[in-house]
Parts: C-alpha cells; structure tokens; sequence
C-alpha cells in the first residue's frame, strides 16, 4: 500500500490549478442552496465540508449527452428519397472528480457491471471511465441520512478511488490507490508529518463508530420476492411518495436511461437521458398497457432493483452506496431504509 | 477509447416495399444499405430489432421473415405511438435505422423431431411467422406443423398471401378464427383458446407457439394445460417497452430478466419463475 503523507490545507489550490492545467477538474461548488459539481480551476469555490447535493454521476454518465446525429440529404438520382447520413459522437475528456465522498465514487463500481461487461459494452460510458480519476475525501463524521456501512462500505472506502484524502487537523492525509492516483499526487507538494496515518485511521474510526449498527440485508432479495404479490404492502410504503424522481436523479448508483430524437428541418441527434423510474410513463405502452400502472408498483421495481435484482445478478452487490440522497432530498421523507426494513422484517 | 461494436448505432437501411396488412398494420420490407452487412447479416428466428425513423426516435419489432429468406428483412408495425406513427407514414425507397439482431431466439433446434402447434392472436402472428416460415423451409426435421391465427374480425388478418399459401398446403394444417365472423367468413367464429380445445391438438411429443395479446396468452396457456401440454413445451415470446435493446436502460425488466436480452422468448415454465409484473 502507498504511503499516507500529509497534504497542508493550504497547497490544495496549488494542487487543483496543477490538475486545472492539464485535464477538466470538477469538483462540488455552491449554486444557491445546492452544492452542485462543476468545472473548477483552482480550491476558491469548491466547497468539502458537506456532502455535495448532486452525486458525480454526470462525470462519465451526463444527464444529457447525445448518441448520434444525423442529416438528411436530397440525391441526384431521386429528388424526393432523402438519402441519411448518420455520424456517431462518443467524446470524453481526461477529468478528475475531486472532491467526491467515497459512496458516491463507489456509484460507478455499480455502474460498471452493467455498462461494461461480457455481454456488452456502452462505449459512451466507457470512454468516460477511462478518462476519469478521482481524488476522493473520506468522511469524518456521518450524516443523519447516511448509511454507506449497511451495504459493504464505510466513511472511507477507497473503492474506485485514484487518491484518498481523509480530513486531519490542518489538511489531509493523503494516500495513493492506484498509479494513476499516485501520478496525481505527484502533483501535490506534500510532506511527510510523523503519525499522519494513524490520524486518519482515528478519524475513520470515528466516523464509523458515530454510525449505529448496520443490519445484514443478505435475506432482503428473497424477502422481497415474498412481498412482490402484496401490493397493500406496496402501497403503503410509497402512500407519501409523489413520484417526483428526485432520488433517482440525485441517485450515484440509478443508471436507467431514455432515449429519444430531437429534429428540426432535415438534421437532428438521438439523445440519451436520464430517466426515472417512479414516472409512470417509464413503462407506459402504446398499446395502453402498463405493467407497472401505480406508484405502488414502481417502488417496488425501485426497491426490488437495488435490493433484490441486482445483487442477484451480481454476487450481491447491493445497488444502493448508502450515501442517503433520496432520504435527504425526498419532499415528502419517504425513507428507503425504513422500506427494506419494513421488507425485511415483514 | 474503445474498439467495442457500438451497440447504439443503426444500420442505415431502406424500405423496398410496403404492405398495407389491415387498417391499422403495415409490413415492412428493408435491406440494409451496406451490402456487405447485408450478406453477413445472421439472426435466428424470434430475434428482434429496432426500427428507427430518425426524428422520432426507434421501437422495437420482430424480424417476421425468416432467416432462409434473407431478401429483406421484414417487420409488421401496428399503428399505436409516436414511433409506429412516423413509420407508416413511410414509403418505398425511404430510409430507416435497423439494430439487428437482439434478444433471445425460439429453440428450433430442439424443437426438431417434434410436432409444432402455433396459437397466434392478431399482431402476435408476426413473430410465428418468422419460425413457422423456417420450419416450412426445413419441412423435413419437423413432424406435424398445425396454426391456429385469431383476430378480431375478419378485416384484422395479416399475410393474405401466406395464408392463402399455408391453407393450400398439405403438409400442415391452418385454422382461422374471427372473434366475430361476417357473411363471407368461411372459417371459424370464436375465441382462440375456445377454437383450440375444439381442434385437440395432440400434446405427445409436441411443443406449442403462442403470442397475442396479454389476456390471449393467459387463456392460451390454461387451453394448453388442459390438453396436456407440459409448462416446458409452451413457449411465448413476450413485448414490452424497451430503450436500449441491450439489457442496460432498465424498463422492460421482469424481476432479474431483461425481456430485451434475456428474452423476448421465454417458455411457460420459465415465466411461472418470474415475479407476476407482465
């Protein structure tokens, strides 16, 4: 393991203007009442002394980003049949993602089993993958809605992080995960303070004790196939939900999309978008038919696909990185936690 | 960046002819522009693609002609949303978007040896079609080939050639039914699950095909059980509102299954596994 040295709180601007040079650095920012991530190019607006409103999701999967484009051209030979010419744009830019909290980063290990793999790869996403790192700040103290230790994580997970910072008195101890992590480090003017790790490994320590007692979910998967038939159970769990889709466009971990084409005159794209699963047009047919025609029904896809489907699919991994944005930012409070409990001890 | 296939991208492709089925269903003929693709191009019958009018987006349909045919490809489109819309307002010569070929396909390999009892119900004759015209071109490795089509009324019927050609056939059996006839119906007046305990297929060594709507198929399937058929042997293929294609975007899962990837084509055994969210 990489050795833990001690980055001054002072020497971050240096370091963020060091990366600002040579790749995009987004990090969270302050828009109003949100802390939202955007491009920076030095620390004066980066905001790490809260959980940021919106996770990194945008970073490599954008809320919009377009799959193709396409243009239609009159031919010679039949003036009438508009020949089409069709031209893909997959685009990524070398990026850091500073400042994120580790479940947020840990959103794309979850992202990845779906988007890359044996089966099939999304180059979009890939392209973005690739070309993205992350200097990542472990948490010193939980927040009310946290909850990453439920799901195999903790206030200082370095899953998927390039650089782990974890909050010291004066700075941060700073460790190296992979190469690349460490290429960027290289960038920093660290030093070496005496006791650094075990300092960080208190505050992780900390962090993790202010948590209460995590519960084993492995049974969940099943208990909620026993629960799938109760749609009064359902009901009951989203009876305050509106299906506003906050929590899944704050979501690191929701991944489903839309697709659709916009035009004007003889050229357009195909755009891709996030989509929201509780919006009852999600599955809505032509035909009129809707297998999931009520919110009851969609919060149970919502909460089966984090906590049922997906770990059945994947060794189970939960799809969920506990970092508590839906409870937060729910207008009505509903509270996932309370639904798996509910779920689980029905 | 990545070498990978761009599962997202369309075949450029154009429409050679348009058949006008019944009032609110058209069939659609394309090839592919790039003819090597075209020559290259492989599926197995019950395999889907997605048809894109560029500018209103793309849905999903099956390839309804069958891979011994490879002329064109072929797709019936009812009219019902945006999509299906902007397709019939298409014609010869005009071009389209193909991702071909998705999903899973009917078993005719293990099918082989056995006799074959297709129950289609109005659009969903589309995707027996595609198997039914495979089996009839590989005639030999099948035993008795018996269809039952339903629809509505006697105006719904789709493929007027092909059913002409399959009745006059001798080597397989075709039964029409109109839920409601009318004075030149020759055929049967009733409902399909009805007609087909009437007909008795036998279940011996036999696999049953079906596809319709929803309440069709639930009905189907309970006629099937009374005559003996095992979960196993009745196979359906199933239609939900898909994006993506390729088992990532998230809507047309049932519990684990992505009808997209995993599917369209399950056995009724299979299904019976599967959370109740058809």
């Amino acid at each position: 393991m990489a050795k833990t040295v001690f980055l001054p709180e002072e020497n971050l601007d240096a370091w963020i203007k060091a990366m600002a040079a040579e790749r995009r650095v987004m990090a969270p920012v302050r828009d109003h009442e949100a802390v939202v991530y955007a491009q920076v190019n030095d620390a004066s607006a980066v905001e790490l002394d809260t959980q940021a409103t919106e996770s990194p999701k945008k970073a490599i999967f954008p809320q919009t980003e377009t799959l193709l484009s396409f243009k239609r051209m009159k031919t010679a030979e039949s003036p009438d049949a508009l020949d089409i010419e069709i031209r893909e744009s997959i685009e990524a830019e070398p990026t850091v993602v500073f400042g994120a909290r580790p479940c947020g980063v840990r959103g794309f290990a979850m992202f990845d089993r779906v988007y890359d793999n044996k089966r099939i790869t999304d180059p979009y996403y890939k392209a973005r993958r690739d070309s993205t790192h992350f200097v990542t700040i472990g948490c010193d103290k939980p927040m009310n809605a946290c909850f990453c230790h439920w799901v195999d994580s903790g206030p200082t997970d370095d899953d998927g992080t390039d650089v782990l910072l974890v909050p010291v008195e004066g700075g941060y101890a700073a460790r190296a995960v992979t190469d690349e992590g460490k290429k960027l480090l290289d960038l920093a003017e660290t030093t070496t303070r005496k006791g650094v790790k075990a300092e960080a490994d208190a505050v992780a320590k900390q962090a993790l004790e202010a948590m209460s007692e995590a519960p084993d979910l492995s049974d969940v998967p099943a208990k909620i196939m026993d629960a799938f038939d109760d749609l009064d159970f359902w009901s009951e769990m989203t009876a305050a939900c509106v299906s506003c889709g906050a929590c899944t466009y704050l979501c690191p971990t929701c991944y489903c999309f839309n697709i659709t084409d916009e035009a004007a005159g003889l050229s357009g794209k195909r755009i891709r978008t996030w989509d929201n699963c509780m919006n009852h047009n999600y599955t809505q047919e032509a035909s009129g038919h809707n297998p999931r025609p009520t919110k009851a029904h969609r919060m149970r896809n919502r909460v089966g696909h984090k906590f049922g489907y997906y770990p059945d699919l994947h060794d189970g991994t939960i799809l969920c990185c506990g970092c508590g944005r839906c409870i937060a930012r729910c207008p009505n409070s509903v509270d996932i936690r309370r639904i798996v409990m509910r779920v689980k001890e029905r | 960046m990545c070498d990978c296939k761009n599962p997202y991208l369309p075949e450029k492709a154009t429409i050679l002819e348009v058949v006008q089925e019944t009032a609110n269903i058209k069939t659609f003929r394309v090839r592919l522009d790039d003819e090597d693709k075209m020559k290259a191009f492989t599926f197995e019958p019950g395999q889907v693609g997605q048809l894109s009018v560029f500018g209103a987006g793309e849905s999903t349909f099956v390839i309804n002609s069958p891979p011994t045919r490879m002329d064109y490809l072929q797709f019936s489109v009812m009219e019902a949303g945006e999509v299906t819309r902007a397709l019939h307002g298409l014609k010869a010569g005009d071009k389209v978007g193909v991702r071909a070929p998705l999903g899973n396909a009917f078993p005719a390999q293990q099918m082989k040896g056995k006799d074959i009892v297709f129950v289609g119900g109005g659009i969903g004759m589309a995707p027996l079609r595609t198997l039914l015209l495979y089996m009839l071109d590989n005639r030999d490795d099948y035993g008795k080939i018996t269809v039952l089509y339903g629809s509505r009324s006697p105006a719904d019927f789709c493929y007027q050639e092909d059913l002409d050609e399959w009745m006059a056939r001798d080597d397989m059996e075709l039964v029409l039914t109109a839920d409601t006839g009318s004075d030149d119906w020759q055929h049967r007046v009733g409902l399909i699950p009805h007609v087909l305990l009437d007909m008795e297929p036998t279940a011996k060594n036999a696999v049953a095909v079906t596809c319709g709507p929803p309440i069709m198929i639930k009905f189907t399937v309970q006629a099937l059980e009374k005559l003996g058929f095992a979960h196993e042997d009745i196979i359906t293929t199933l239609e939900k509102r898909m994006k993506c294609g390729v088992g990532i975007c998230g809507r047309c899962n049932i519990g684990t299954k992505y009808v997209c990837a995993d599917g369209p084509v399950f056995t009724y055994a299979e299904l019976k596994e599967l959370p109740n969210e058809l």
